[in-house]
């Protein structure tokens, strides 16, 4: 049995194992299991990739190079609430740099990261064609606009106490 | 499974399934045989389950219930074709199209024409369907149906593609018992060149000739594959076939198993259609409880099994040894042919591959002859093709036409022609591999040949109208982002020529570029043409050269003037206020995300070239039209 | 057998051939930079691309086979602007350092950049520098300079390493191993396989030679070299001379030339190695220890074993590999008897192989020896000190390790330490009869078994080069199944001769010539000439017992000349 220290639960490994077992002798089983591996823990880290690697007899950097081939396969777990900070011309003029740098120190995450509890991940994007709003970001699929560190930090705070609220 | 059972439950099914196929009476009459007074089908094709579809049908459960209405039947089909105007709903015997159906209109809909004695409910109903007088058009007779043809999708729309045996009583597996119980392999392929049926994917390969290489390998193991990675941006006939008539695929694939000899099929197919995935899954499940897949189809000791296999977003995997390579489980990479895949496939075993719509021509052609087929079409391509209509076009969704179709029916007549009364300008056919007709070939009949001829390809049936509005540069790079982030970056001329090109597209959108690089442009087209290893590189150009070829007036007009004619590149726009016109209101200056405007109440205000980052905000926000952008 | 015209000119080939393969029977070397007989064909950087009659683009003719009747041409205008278009693009993407980089004259692109007269700035740059991968103590990874031509993982694959591989797709490709993990974190053996199939300067191994330079320009240090058996074979190539030619004679005076004050001959422990080795198998069979032992010279197949078969770590022999032997023969016994400070002497090995600069860095080596450096290296040092290399005169190594056995000699190619260990073996079990033949377990096939009786007694016996084949070998040991006693294994296909610190050659002359066959030959046409045919005839070896070891598996010489081995994490 394998632990992956992902934060990863009992049954989560259980359904692992089992997708192993199932595809085992399949001739060109890599590309479900991965899917399905995806499927259980939601991205595919170093730990998972080298156990799928030694079950199905196959080099890591074969599995490696296949998952990051297909645009479907994630080597980072995304958070509950994806933020995603516009760095666009207009929001950039507008401070959107001080924007992302509040939400990383509140998360405590670099961008493109996600966090321990997997509440959050950041990111930064292109243009969401809002430039009125500069600077703006998106949660989900909710966008929030005319932002600013202290602004940042209410909205944060929101999410948070509905995470927690969620969990319980 | 036996014949006599298959033929039993098509008769089973039989009237019912035939109300949705006749006219009003005849349906009508039909009626009284079936358990239902009326039907009511809803469409849950990928198109109207996201506008809703789902929510219609349980409202129109609920209300049915509340209402004690237990003879009308309530059907989830697959892919009308009229997308734009999901959700659909059309209620039989009398056939009545209503569109983009609320769940708050249903019932409304329910208590004035589901109960006995009901009249349709002519506000909701499809415009096009409804005569001045009131009373209705039959759907095939509006100009949306009236040209098409329709083959591949006979069944889309028609039955519950959740239910094999609505299937079979359209016909499903009839083809299949035809071929194992009277023809014989060599039959098979005889029929399908002599009805001329031409691969749907994108080239064009006789479908015969593929099989019968294939056929003549002689090897224990082979393998019978089917594209449905329909990796097109604004490409979904697979998909619609796939959702609406899965069984057409699988007795089509059972019948190629046959002829070559092969007992395994797959089915390549993208993860980003969950609904396709789940049919055809529910699809093959019962084809097997059936008996028909599995060992011993229809008592002739004939074996055939299908697996499925999931894409995970690579386009380049729609290119045929890509696909096998990553049915292998591999990064899906394009292998060098020969040898082809019908003599070194699929793990190296002879393999044939062909897409969805080629395979949902197969049971027809077997079942009504190939006479009947080669008399559909043009010369050299035959039957029907369908397409994916989208873009600035007034019905949005999916035609099948018969070859030799032109470009002016679909878009003017089939696809009511271009909205807001904009002028037509392209037709983009073939994806990111093909390339845009422009007005003057509007006429030209469309199969194969001539869309090479004129600069495209049929690819697998994407047709993406463009109107006056569209920079012919910016649509042409548009498709090289796509191709850059595509391309496997196995072979050279691809990995780094495709990222050359939106270099060079990307300079010239943005007021770099300069007339030589016009020629470094086509000096690479033509290089990534002749020398990459698969069709992805070969035809990733075709977007540029097409619109270099018919519209090099534009990219011109970007290189000299700084211009973008279709006001489309940001980086050439220059947002001006008109002094006339202006109020000196300040609206636009504080709507300004970089305080690119000045000016004082009540007086003219002026735009700074420098500062402008052209996101037209402040177009948007003038209320006197005194900002333009040139 | 099929006809078919290529340039016009009627060619015979056999069924199954590429038009490549039947160019050369035309007299033409069609041109490629991803092309590597038997481990890479995929057809991919487009170089090799010709016209074929009937075929709507041109074709890869690495990969497109033969027929009756094809008509090809490989030099029409068509075909010559496709090359060098593809080499225009892969230059606008190359970090074009070409004047320092270590491959500049041996170069295949640049070779090809000059045959079609490519210029580097056709198309813009879009070159995205990358860190260059210096993690490893033997391999240096610059993916600014790759061209994709995948022959690196293929070669890595082709051993069964495989901890190279492309990650990502389209423009963003680039090689190395999964997650960004560095080489040195990883199951990397260190072959060098990789290297030498670059044909590019992207990798390359990590050089030792400013470190050589100043130890020489050190008053205070006596520096000391010793060359591998399998320099000899090679060494010459980096001067043009024909491949297989021994210039055993020449390498003393050209160290001695750089400056070194003292040369020896790396074949003294190869004897010594076998002295040990050959001792310690016959102990393991009468005392019935762990069998079968497998040989331990290649520090690239202990590598190897530890990441994948820790299992079989007790099957190898505990001798340390020539070149540690010599370190540590260097820094005890020949300091001892010069009155020298181990400290003070610095001691430089010459070897074909860059797992042999990961093994000086071993915690168990405690620095016997201070910098191994390739055969490139050494032609590299050579050439940099203007030493004309052709025109010096024999000379001979220095005492008092100068003499070897030809047994000593033929360890640089497969099957030569098992032979030269059946040899001593034979002897010491059976001096009075004849010596058997045992040249069956010579030559380039990657695996070679074969049974002896001696003395009355049956060994059965098994030689590998090659990891993959390795690989098969230990697979069988692992489940029981392997009825051998002894198996020799070296890392690299061939064996040392062609190690991953060789001169490279040309791929059209790789891909032509049994480039390892005509190495090993120089080797065995030594070995024929030597008046000592087994080890334990040298008088060097003799000595070295007498004055210091006392005899074979001594506690002196485990102490110095044996070695531990430990388990690695496999990823």
């Amino acid at each position: 049995m394998y632990t992956f220290n992902i934060g990863e639960t009992p049954e989560q490994l259980a359904q692992f194992k089992e997708v192993i077992e199932k595809y085992k002798e399949v001739p060109g089983c890599l590309m479900p299991v991965l899917q399905e591996t995806q499927g259980i823990f939601g991205y595919l880290p170093l730990e998972v990739q080298k156990a799928i690697a030694e079950e199905l007899g196959i080099s890591l950097s074969e599995v490696y190079g296949v998952a990051t081939f297909y645009s479907q396969f994630r080597l980072k777990p995304t958070g509950k609430y994806r933020i995603s900070v516009c760095l666009g011309t207009a929001c950039y003029v507008k401070g959107a740099d001080k924007v992302l740098k509040r939400i990383e120190e509140r998360l405590g995450i670099q961008n493109g990261e996600c966090t321990e509890d997997r509440l959050f991940s950041l990111d930064s994007c292109r243009c969401v064609g809002a430039c009125g709003l500069a600077p703006v970001m998106m949660i989900n699929d909710e966008v929030y606009g005319k932002l600013d560190p202290d602004k940042v930090d209410k909205i944060l705070d929101e999410y948070m106490k509905g995470g927690e609220e969620n969990d319980a | 499974m036996t014949l006599e059972r298959l033929n039993g439950i098509k008769a089973k099914h039989y009237d019912l399934v035939m109300v949705r196929k006749l006219v009003a009476e005849e349906g009508a009459k039909l009626a009284e045989n079936t358990a239902y007074r009326k039907q009511v089908l809803v469409c849950g094709g990928t198109g109207c389950t996201s506008s809703g579809s789902k929510k219609v049908i349980a409202a129109l459960e609920e209300s049915l219930k509340e209402n004690g209405i237990e003879d009308v039947l309530v059907v989830r089909t697959g892919c009308f074709g009229l997308c734009s105007l999901g959700p659909i709903m059309i209620v039989y015997p009398e056939g009545s199209f209503y569109s983009q159906v609320t769940p708050a209109e249903v019932p409304e809909i329910v208590s004035t024409h589901l109960v006995p004695g009901g009249h349709p409910v002519n506000k909701y109903l499809y415009a096009e369907t409804v005569h001045t007088d009131g009373s209705s058009i039959p759907l095939s007779e509006t100009p949306f149906y009236k040209k098409q043809m329709r083959i591949a999708l006979r069944n889309c729309g028609v039955i519950d593609p959740e239910n094999i045996e609505e299937a079979i009583a359209c016909d499903a597996y009839q083809a299949l018992a035809k071929v194992l119980t009277t023809m014989k392999p060599q039959d098979v392929i005889d029929e399908l060149l002599a009805a001329g049926l031409r691969g749907r994917g994108g080239a064009g390969f006789p479908t015969g000739r593929k099989w019968a290489f294939a056929m003549a390998q002689d090897n224990d193991t082979k393998y019978v594959c089917c594209n449905a990675d329909e990796g097109d941006p604004g490409a979904f006939m697979d998909r619609s076939v796939l959702e609406g008539d899965p069984h057409a695929l699988i007795e089509a694939m059972a019948i190629a198993g046959y002829t070559i000899g092969s007992k395994q099929g797959y089915v390549y197919v993208r993860a980003e259609y969950p609904i396709a995935v789940e049919r055809l899954r529910i699809a093959i499940d019962q084809a097997k409880e059936y008996g028909l897949l599995g060992k011993d189809i229809l008592g002739t000791g004939f074996e055939f099994d299908i697996d499925i296999r999931l894409g995970a977003g690579a386009f380049v995997c729609g290119e045929e040894t890509a696909l096998m390579t990553s049915i292998e489980g591999h990064r899906g990479e394009p292998r060098p042919r020969p040898p082809f895949p019908a003599i070194k496939g699929l793990f190296g075993k002879p393999t044939i591959l062909n897409n969805v719509e080629t395979y949902a021509n197969i049971a027809p052609i077997i079942l009504n002859g190939s006479k009947w087929y080669s008399s559909i079409g043009t010369d050299k391509s035959k039957g029907t093709k369908v397409f994916a209509l989208g873009g600035k076009i007034n019905n949005v969704g999916l035609v099948e036409v018969p070859m030799g179709t032109t470009i002016r029916e679909i878009v003017e007549e089939i696809g009511g022609g271009v909205p807001n009364g904009k002028k037509f300008k392209a037709a983009q056919t073939g994806g990111p591999s093909g390339g845009c007709i422009s007005a003057e070939y509007m006429d030209v009949p469309i199969d194969y040949d001539n869309l090479i001829e004129i600069g495209s390809m049929m690819g697998s049936g994407g047709m993406i109208i463009l109107d006056e509005d569209t920079c012919m540069v910016d649509i042409s790079k548009f498709y090289l982002e796509f191709t850059v982030d595509e391309s496997c970056g196995k072979c050279t001329p691809c990995r780094i020529g495709t990222k050359k090109l939106l270099d060079y597209l990307t300079r010239i959108t943005e007021g770099k570029g300069t007339v030589e690089d016009l020629d470094k442009i086509k000096e690479l087209s033509n290089h990534m043409k002749s020398s990459s290893l698969c069709a992805l590189g070969q035809t990733a150009a075709n977007p540029i050269l097409s619109t270099m070829n018919a519209f090099y007036d534009e990219y011109l007009a970007h290189i000299k003037e700084k211009k973008c004619p279709a006001h489309v590149c940001s980086a050439l726009l220059v947002f001006e206020i008109d002094p006339d016109k202006c109020k000196g209101c300040t609206l636009c200056m504080h709507n300004c995300p970089v305080g690119a405007i000045r000016g004082s109440v009540k007086k003219p205000h002026v735009i700074d070239p420098a500062k402008c980052i052209h996101c037209g905000l402040c177009m948007e926000n003038c209320h006197f039209s005194a900002i333009s952008k040139k | 057998m099929v006809t078919l015209k290529i340039n016009g000119i009627p060619v015979k080939a056999e069924e199954g051939m590429t038009i490549m393969d039947a160019a050369k029977l035309a007299g033409i070397d069609i041109p490629s930079l991803c092309y590597l007989k038997e481990i890479n064909c995929i057809g991919a950087c487009r170089v090799c691309v010709v016209e074929v009659k009937g075929a709507r683009s041109l074709v890869a003719s690495c990969v497109y086979p033969v027929a009756e009747g094809l008509e090809v041409w490989t030099n029409t205008p068509k075909v010559r602007q496709s090359r060098q278009t593809t080499l225009e693009l892969l230059l606008s993407e190359h970090h074009k350092k070409c004047l320092s980089c270590v491959r500049s004259s041996r170069c295949e692109l640049q070779k090809l950049c000059k045959d079609y007269g490519v210029d580097e700035d056709r198309f813009p740059d879009t070159e995205k520098l990358q860190e260059i991968d210096l993690s490893s103590s033997y391999l240096v990874r610059d993916n600014n300079k790759c061209i994709h031509c995948m022959r690196c993982v293929a070669a890595c694959d082709h051993q069964s390493v495989s901890v190279i591989g492309p990650r990502q797709r389209g423009h963003n490709k680039t090689i190395g191993c999964a997650f960004d993990i560095q080489l040195q974190n990883t199951a990397c053996v260190g072959c060098g396989q990789c290297i030498v199939s670059c044909p590019v300067g992207a990798l390359y191994e990590k050089s030792s030679i400013p470190d050589v330079w100043e130890a020489i320009a050190d008053p205070t240090k006596k520096v000391v070299f010793f060359t591998a058996p399998a320099v000899r074979a090679t060494l010459g190539e980096e001067f043009d001379l024909p491949i297989g030619t021994n210039v055993e004679k020449k390498i003393p005076g050209a160290v001695r030339r750089l400056g070194a004050d003292a040369v020896f001959d790396m074949d003294v422990t190869a004897d010594l190695t076998i002295m040990e080795e050959a001792y310690e198998l016959l102990g393991r069979i009468k005392n019935g220890d762990t069998l079968p032992m497998f040989t331990s010279c290649c520090p690239g197949w202990i590598k190897f074993c530890e990441h994948n078969y820790p299992e079989l770590l007790p099957n190898l022999s505990s001798c340390k590999s020539p070149q540690q032997m010599f370190g540590a023969l260097l820094k005890s016994y020949y300091c001892e008897k010069n009155g020298i400070d181990p400290k003070d002497l610095f001691v430089v090995s010459v070897i074909p192989c860059t797992a042999k600069k990961f093994e000086v860095t071993r915690d168990e080596m405690v620095a016997d020896v201070d910098v191994a450096l390739t055969t490139r290296e050494l032609a590299q040092m050579i050439s940099g000190a203007a030493i004309n290399f052709n025109s010096l005169q024999d000379e001979e190594f220095d005492s008092p390790f100068d003499i070897a056995s030809g047994a000593g000699v033929i360890f640089g190619a497969t099957g030569g330490v098992m032979e030269a260990a059946l040899r001593t073996a034979a002897f010491v079990l059976d001096g009075a009869s004849p010596e058997p033949s045992f040249e069956q377990v010579r030559g380039m096939k990657g695996i070679k078994s074969a049974t002896y009786t001696i003395a009355g007694k049956e060994l059965k016996v098994a030689v590998a080069s090659g990891l993959k084949n390795a690989r098969q070998l230990c697979e069988q040991v692992k489940k029981g199944e392997s009825e051998y006693q002894f198996i020799e294994i070296m890392a690299c296909p061939g064996g040392c001769i062609n190690g991953g610190g060789q001169p490279i050659q040309r791929d059209a002359t790789r891909n032509t010539y049994p480039v390892n066959e005509l190495r090993a030959r120089a080797l065995y046409t030594e070995d024929a000439s030597l008046t000592y045919h087994r080890s334990d005839e040298s008088p060097v070896i003799e000595t070295i017992y007498k004055e210091y070891f006392g005899e074979p598996n001594s506690e002196k010489a485990h102490h110095i000349l044996h070695t531990s081995y430990h388990e690695r994490e496999k990823y």
